[in-house]
């Protein structure tokens, strides 16, 4: 099975990187996340409902629908947050990606570990500029308000493609498939990562690899 | 030719197309209330959600649509359309935005109806949950109010792209592939926003007469009429006969639920995948009155259990409350007001520029505004120098649809972070520029007080001799304070 690969690319300033991935990665995860399975005897199952909830943007002219379930916000927040930060100290010509995986884990024997595959990946470049003073500024509310309309509509068709998703899985085998860890919600299994490129470009200087969900440990 | 389709599996994909349809025009109607929504998310199944999806019915919009579908469905030829317009206060008109449910020819007779359309149904929704926050109309939506408000109307049959001006853009929010047909959702919407009317832009009172009144003229004879996108709450809503039991003009009388099938339950096998059956289990049918199993693509069955309720109650989703004034209880909606449409604002103190009016460039010249404030109307920067212009223009993305390019219709509106009008009819920026330069206080006018200086030095010859003469009164005064 081949992975799935997008790559979407923003330029925003500093102040601006934090809401202009998160509304990304929430539209996203707000196509991957379905209500929570309630598994019954003879193997049935129900499904909770997903809420909605619409976020203005403070430095963008921008709105965005997410998954109401502020468990799944925070894990975003975090993440995003920690990306921002290595962006901004990497200097000031900073461009960096950020990286949302979906993947499936498959049970291996002892010793070996979990096997993760992942079989849709996100990929989103960002490109930090600096501006010189409030007009600027102004004028980079809207473009990229504009920018992230045209990313949503991107997104929204890559995902009405209706390729490859993961079987509905049997109640042994949903922790495979789900992230079933929220209370309110139900994500597929994702992990985020992000590189970060120093001004030169030419080499990667800091890469670091943040799990939201620890599959690895033995 | 819907021969391979079985009876059951025929009305469960009438019912699901129903009720996304009507799922539909609730989702783009509430995104033009002007406010933002918010639904809960709930780990247990409610019994009311269809597509799992917390989505509000508005009992208003579920009653148009149904009177617009008139019991038919979305099908090849007839295509179920929301138009939503803007008007303004002085009675002008124009069309925003188009959004289509079409049907097409193209079958998928390989496809599991009760589980794989149901997801891609709910998948269609979440999508359109996303792009009806993205077109140019949502913006304008957000700010409407006194000055103009927004419209909507549901049609069925021949989609009308006419009024939307030329070079309008085309969206399409998803496909789902059906046996009777694929259905396509799109949104044609105008990008050319300049004004027609040639009428000045007034200082008026707020457009109650719209929002009271709700049935328009329209050129079309046959169209429906025009509605506000104005949502009143359950206590305003003063009990409209909006029949929402038993309707029975409703085409799918099918024993398939009188909730939607969030109960949907699903047998999976321990320890692998199980064989696909061939047929559905309609056997146990007669052991429960409405269970309906189907067979999604992993082969697990997939049944909707119902709760047994009276058989011929279509309801839709949480209208279970059988009457038409408090519908909303099942779901807990919270509706956050930004400006509320019979909001009194003191507009006498706010000069014209300083409102959010997006034809503020059209308005006449006699009002001050604020054309030659760089922070309105912004120079053209320059385009070697800045690297906003060079950095912005990013390459990736296979993105087909073009981005919503302003050309006619540029608004550049100064707004400081974190500014909300929530609470001052005005924002931090408006304020500030109108509290900047206050009047100086006429004490400490120079003029005045050197006139006032003169004359005192005038007239004190002569009250130095009033005092004079009451020198012994003021002697006594002393002597009583000692």
């Amino acid at each position: 099975m081949n992975c799935r690969a997008e790559v979407l690319e923003v330029s925003v300033e500093g102040r601006q990187i934090e809401e202009a991935m998160l509304a990304v990665l929430h539209t996203i995860l707000l196509h991957r996340s379905t209500g929570k399975f309630h598994y019954k005897k003879e193997g049935t199952y129900s499904i909770g409902t997903v809420g909605t909830q619409d976020i203005d943007c403070d430095f963008i002219d921008f709105t965005y629908a997410r998954v109401s379930s502020e468990e799944l916000d925070r894990a975003l927040r975090k993440a995003v947050g920690e990306f921002k930060d290595a962006l901004r100290c990497s200097g000031s010509d900073g461009i960096g990606q950020i990286s949302l995986e979906f993947y499936q884990k498959k049970k291996s024997r002892w010793p070996f570990s979990d096997e993760c595959i992942p079989w849709e990946v996100w990929t989103i470049k960002v490109n930090v500029v600096n501006l010189a003073n409030e007009q600027e500024r102004q004028i980079c509310r809207e473009k990229v308000g504009e920018k992230l309309c045209e990313k949503i509509i991107n997104i929204v068709e890559v995902m009405n493609r209706h390729e490859y998703l993961p079987k509905m899985p049997t109640q042994s085998e949903v922790d495979n498939v789900f992230d079933t860890g929220l209370k309110d919600v139900q994500p597929y299994l994702y992990k985020i990562s992000y590189q970060i490129t120093d001004s030169l470009g030419s080499s990667v200087t800091t890469t670091m690899r943040r799990l939201i969900k620890d599959t690895l440990a033995l | 030719m819907d021969t391979d389709l079985n009876s059951q599996d025929r009305k469960d994909l009438d019912k699901f197309i129903k009720f996304f349809a009507l799922k539909t025009v609730q989702v783009i109607v509430q995104a033009r209330l002007g406010e933002k929504i918010c639904t809960r998310s709930s780990s247990s199944p409610t019994g009311s959600d269809w597509f799992n999806l917390a989505i509000k019915d508005i009992p208003e919009v579920t009653h148009e649509a149904k009177k617009a579908l008139a019991g038919q469905l979305p099908a090849v030829g007839r295509s179920m359309c929301v138009e939503i317009s803007l008007k303004t206060s002085e009675g002008d008109s124009m069309e925003l935005e188009i959004w289509c449910l079409e049907m097409n020819e193209k079958c998928d007779k390989e496809i599991k109806v009760s589980y794989t359309v149901y997801n891609r149904l709910s998948l269609l929704l979440k999508s359109l949950l996303a792009i009806t926050r993205v077109t140019p109309a949502y913006r304008l939506s957000r700010k409407q109010g006194h000055e103009y408000v927004i419209l909507y109307r549901i049609y069925f049959g021949e989609v009308q792209l006419s009024g939307l001006g030329e070079g309008f853009q085309t969206v399409r929010v998803g496909t789902v592939g059906t046996p009777l047909g694929t259905i396509t959702l799109s949104c044609a919407y105008r990008i050319n926003l300049a004004f027609i009317s040639t009428r000045q832009f007034e200082r008026t009172p707020p457009i109650m007469g719209i929002i009271i009144d709700h049935f328009v003229d329209r050129p079309y004879p046959s169209s429906s009429p025009m509605h506000p996108c104005n949502y009143r709450t359950a206590g305003e809503d003063n009990g409209a006969a909006y029949p929402s039991v038993e309707d029975s003009q409703e085409v799918c009388t099918t024993s398939f639920s009188t909730s939607p099938p969030s109960q949907l339950i699903v047998p999976g096998k321990e320890g692998g995948v199980p064989p696909v059956p061939s047929q559905p289990a309609h056997g146990t049918q007669a052991d429960h009155e409405r269970m309906v199993m189907c067979t999604p693509l992993d082969g697990a069955l997939y049944s909707a259990a119902t709760p047994s309720s009276s058989e011929d109650t279509e309801t839709v989703s949480n209208s279970s409350g059988g009457k038409s004034g408090s519908p909303h209880d099942l779901l807990e909606t919270i509706f956050v007001r930004k400006v509320g449409a019979f909001v009194n604002k003191p507009i006498n103190q706010v000069t014209m520029a300083s409102l959010d009016i997006p034809f503020a460039m059209f308005a006449p010249k006699n009002v001050e505004l604020e054309d030659n404030d760089p922070m309105v109307n912004p120079p053209d920067s320059p385009d070697v120098e800045s690297p906003l212009q060079g950095s912005l223009h990013s390459e990736g993305s296979s993105g087909s649809s073009s981005g919503n390019t302003h050309d006619d219709f540029v608004m550049v509106d100064f707004k400081p972070a974190f500014s909300k009008d929530d609470i001052l009819p005005m924002d931090l920026g408006t304020f500030y520029r109108e509290f900047q330069n206050p009047p100086q206080l006429s004490s400490l006018s120079i003029d005045i007080g050197a006139q006032s200086m003169a004359e005192d030095l005038d007239s004190l010859p002569e009250k130095l001799a009033v005092h004079e003469k009451n020198v012994r009164e003021f002697d006594a005064f002393v002597e009583t304070l000692q």
